[in-house]
């Protein structure tokens, strides 16, 4: 297979880009922080994504989805990253119909995939419970109790955690914190009277928030996948996660820079454009060569999850890596070579910064992905 | 099934039947590759073999027209015949700076008979070519070379030196950039020309290198007569006089792209991974960890930026077999090949400590990793340094200002 987008992709591309510019810009998204819009993104907005097939990107024709795959929310995603796009995409149409259409059951594709596609029901993933991505500690119990189970515990940070309909809660069904085994996925209302959530603002003015969930009674039913064994749905949703996070931190890497070379192509100190200065030159050049390494590394990693997904997970984890390091230093350099401007709020380098840092953080940042191919690749 | 799974099914048990079991230990390095030419010896009958089966096949240049000793293979075709390769591990059967550097050139520049005479002789590996390009005075700043070649009405006259010349010793002949023009601007008097390095008044002297070792030579050249025609149509000048330099961004643009395509961290002589090199060398803790977490961390992000690299030598050629040229972007290539070659080489002497550094009693021996350490520091001054590349991006790439 060759590592470019067909065509069809390219299409999707195009008119993603196409799209986006002319609803979605950076002006758009400073709007919507400022109006303090507690959804964190436009109803609307996501309403006319969903009517296009982007929610139901990575779903199957089968169950109303576009049939794209991950290459294809890779491209959206990308886009989105150039646009700095708020959406409940990512949670929704990634993570949740991932978690839906690879590990549930066939009742629960039913009930779940048609309300993704539409857009009408929005998901979140709820694994980490301290401060950093740690998605094997998992303490939040589910106690067994008659035909089903009782759950309790606090997840942290869940992104659009405030605004799901639905929670995939990784919870544990037996073992230690530590363990890989005795995790179980549970899909569940949000709703619900045990469930209290505390919406947590974060710096990229995107929302998360705190769970609490206390003695919430599920079913068998309610169980996504393998009972002690969800760990290993747990890491197929995080690595399509990571995969597209790279995808989207690809594409605000590519726009800072993009922002900052025209930057330095019209800006003039000391009678000449700064542009011309080599000092500049050479990091500009260094940047665009990682921005490169980026690119690749996140297509193959898209293309392996649609190949075989089973297989994706040390390349995922390798794209998340490579792309949070390449987007931190595009938006560092973007803010570094724009001088004094690049630190005001008016100007929206400092956006992209305050983003990107999210999104490295989320799901894992580079040392985490580092240490993890380490140990598999046994030192 | 379509043409090119054929092609490929074809490919396969050609390959298995005619590739020995010797030649497929993967990549190969500068010792064990086969170079041909006039002073050449097989190193084994394996090699030998290996060679003739794809001289018959046309497959020691296979994207070469058929007429010129190479297999005529479509884009899709090569990158099914490399992949093919790779999947037996197999070497490739012939490689010098013929194939990589002036064959390109010359199918873009040469005449018809420059290409007969000197194609050919590449593709049978019959001549070993070297590159008189830098010299004492011209290093990045290359358009500033002085070697003066001065028209003698039937031949050229040539006097001068270039240096880093690869191979000088042991090569055939010398593809050569000289000054025909030296009131011209300087970009505008030079000429691309072809030497026999036999011809009386070349003269070559190895260089040794922090090493101790090294490929590279000095070349001087005093009054050497170079005939401006060697055979009709087979002129010794390619392209036109004095328009020398636009043959030689073009081959330096394969030679970038030949030195953007290295595999960085396992290049030769180191073991294959670096990690597993680190784990045997150091040891793992209870966790099972390196026992050393500064240099895990710094692994595992090396391992990480060769993949990424080696993906994109994959995404552009790609992507040039698509129609989209690679053009200066093989500059971010070489800038990364480069730059990762060091860092592989800098990791391994870190990782075998000090014992690394002991050397034997007639130096530093020649498959140590020593001497990898010391010889890749050099990957990031030739072929055009690493500035020279961020130049390169710099201006036409990114299309930056110029002072």
């Amino acid at each position: 297979m060759s590592l470019i987008l067909t065509e069809e992709q390219e299409m999707l591309q195009d008119a993603a880009h196409g799209f986006l510019d002319e609803n979605a810009p950076v002006a758009a998204f400073r709007e919507m922080r400022d109006s303090k819009n507690p959804d964190g993104f436009s109803r609307d907005l996501w309403n006319e994504m969903a009517a296009m097939g982007w929610a139901g990107i990575i779903v199957d024709e089968e169950f109303g989805g576009s049939g794209f795959g991950y290459v294809g929310a890779g491209v959206l995603a990308e886009q989105m990253g150039r646009n700095l796009t708020a959406s409940p995409f990512f949670s929704t149409s990634v993570l949740g119909a991932t978690a839906v259409q690879r590990y549930g059951t066939a009742q629960q594709k039913d009930q779940n995939l048609g309300a993704i596609c539409d857009g009408t029901a929005l998901f979140a993933l709820a694994v980490d419970e301290g401060p950093r991505h740690r998605p094997e500690h998992i303490e939040f119990s589910a106690r067994s109790h008659g035909n089903g189970y009782i759950l309790s515990g606090s997840k942290t940070f869940v992104a659009d955690g405030h605004v799901a309909d639905k929670l995939i809660i990784a919870a544990r069904t037996s073992g230690e914190p530590d363990d890989p085994s005795g995790i179980t996925l549970f899909l569940v209302d949000a709703d619900a009277a045990a469930i209290e959530r505390t919406h947590t603002p974060m710096i990229d003015s995107r929302s998360a928030a705190n769970i609490k969930v206390d003695g919430l009674e599920v079913t068998g039913d309610d169980i996504l996948g393998e009972v002690d064994g969800g760990y290993e749905a747990l890491e197929g949703i995080l690595s399509a996660g990571r995969a597209v996070l790279g995808a989207e931190m690809s594409g605000s890497s590519q726009q800072a820079f993009a922002i900052t070379t025209d930057y330095l192509k019209e800006r003039e100190q000391f009678g000449q454009k700064i542009g011309s200065f080599q000092g500049l030159q050479h990091r500009a050049a260094h940047l665009a060569t990682e921005i490169e390494m980026t690119k690749s590394a996140v297509l193959k990693s898209l293309q392996l999850l649609d190949d075989d997904f089973e297989s994706a997970s040390a390349t995922c984890s390798m794209a998340k890596a490579k792309s949070g390091m390449t987007a931190q230093l595009s938006t560092q350099e973007a803010i570094q070579m724009h001088g004094g401007i690049g630190v005001t709020d008016e100007y929206d380098v400092g956006l992209y910064f305050k983003r990107v840092h999210v999104a490295q953080q989320m799901f894992g940042d580079a040392g985490f992905h580092a240490d993890r191919l380490a140990k598999r690749s046994g030192y | 099934m379509s043409d090119l799974e054929q092609f490929r099914a074809e490919t396969r048990a050609w390959l298995a039947e005619n590739c020995p079991e010797e030649m497929r230990d993967g990549d190969i390095t500068a010792e064990n590759q086969c170079w041909g030419g006039r002073q050449w010896e097989f190193q084994s009958d394996a090699q030998k073999r290996w060679f003739e089966a794809a001289l018959e096949k046309g497959y020691t240049v296979p994207t070469w027209p058929k007429e010129y000793g190479g297999a005529g293979l479509a884009a899709d075709e090569a990158k099914i015949l490399t992949e093919e390769r790779g999947r037996i591990n197999a070497r490739k059967p012939l490689s010098n700076f013929g194939i990589s550097m002036l064959g390109p050139a010359l199918l873009a520049y040469g005449t018809h008979e420059q290409k007969l005479q000197h194609l050919g002789g590449i593709a049978r590996g019959e001549i070993r070519w070297c590159q008189g390009y830098s010299e004492p005075g011209a290093g990045s700043d290359l358009a500033s070379l002085k070697t003066k070649c001065e028209d003698q009405g039937d031949h050229w006259l040539i006097n001068g030196q270039k240096i880093w010349t690869s191979n000088a010793d042991i090569s055939d002949w010398i593809f050569c950039l000289v000054r025909t023009d030296f009131d011209a601007p300087k970009h505008k008097g030079i000429t691309f020309i072809l030497i026999d390095m036999a011809s009386e008044g070349i003269s070559v002297k190895p260089i040794i290198l922090i090493s101790g070792h090294s490929p590279f030579c000095e070349t001087f050249f005093d009054d050497v007569k170079v005939p401006k025609v060697y055979g009709e149509g087979n002129l010794s000048v390619v392209g036109e006089v004095n328009r020398g330099w636009d043959v030689a961004k073009n081959l330096l643009v394969h030679e970038r792209g030949m030195l953007g395509t290295m595999s960085p961290l396992r290049g030769a002589k180191g073991p294959e991974n670096l990690g597993s090199f680190a784990a045997d060398e150091i040891g793992l803790d209870a966790a099972g960890r390196l026992d050393d977490p500064s240099l895990r961390q710094k692994i595992a992000q090396a391992e990480i930026d060769d993949w990424a690299y080696t993906l994109t030598v994959e995404r552009m050629n790609d992507e040039a077999n698509a129609g989209n040229g690679l053009g200066a972007k093989s500059s971010m290539l070489k800038y990364a090949a480069s730059e990762l070659t060091k860092k592989g080489s800098e990791l391994r002497m870190d990782i075998g400590g000090t014992e690394a550094a002991a050397i034997g009693p007639d130096g530093i021996e020649y498959d140590s990793l020593a001497n990898t350490w010391l010889y890749n520091r050099a990957y990031s001054i030739l072929g055009g340094t690493t500035e020279v590349q961020l130049n390169i991006i710099s201006k036409r790439v990114l299309e930056l200002p110029s002072a």
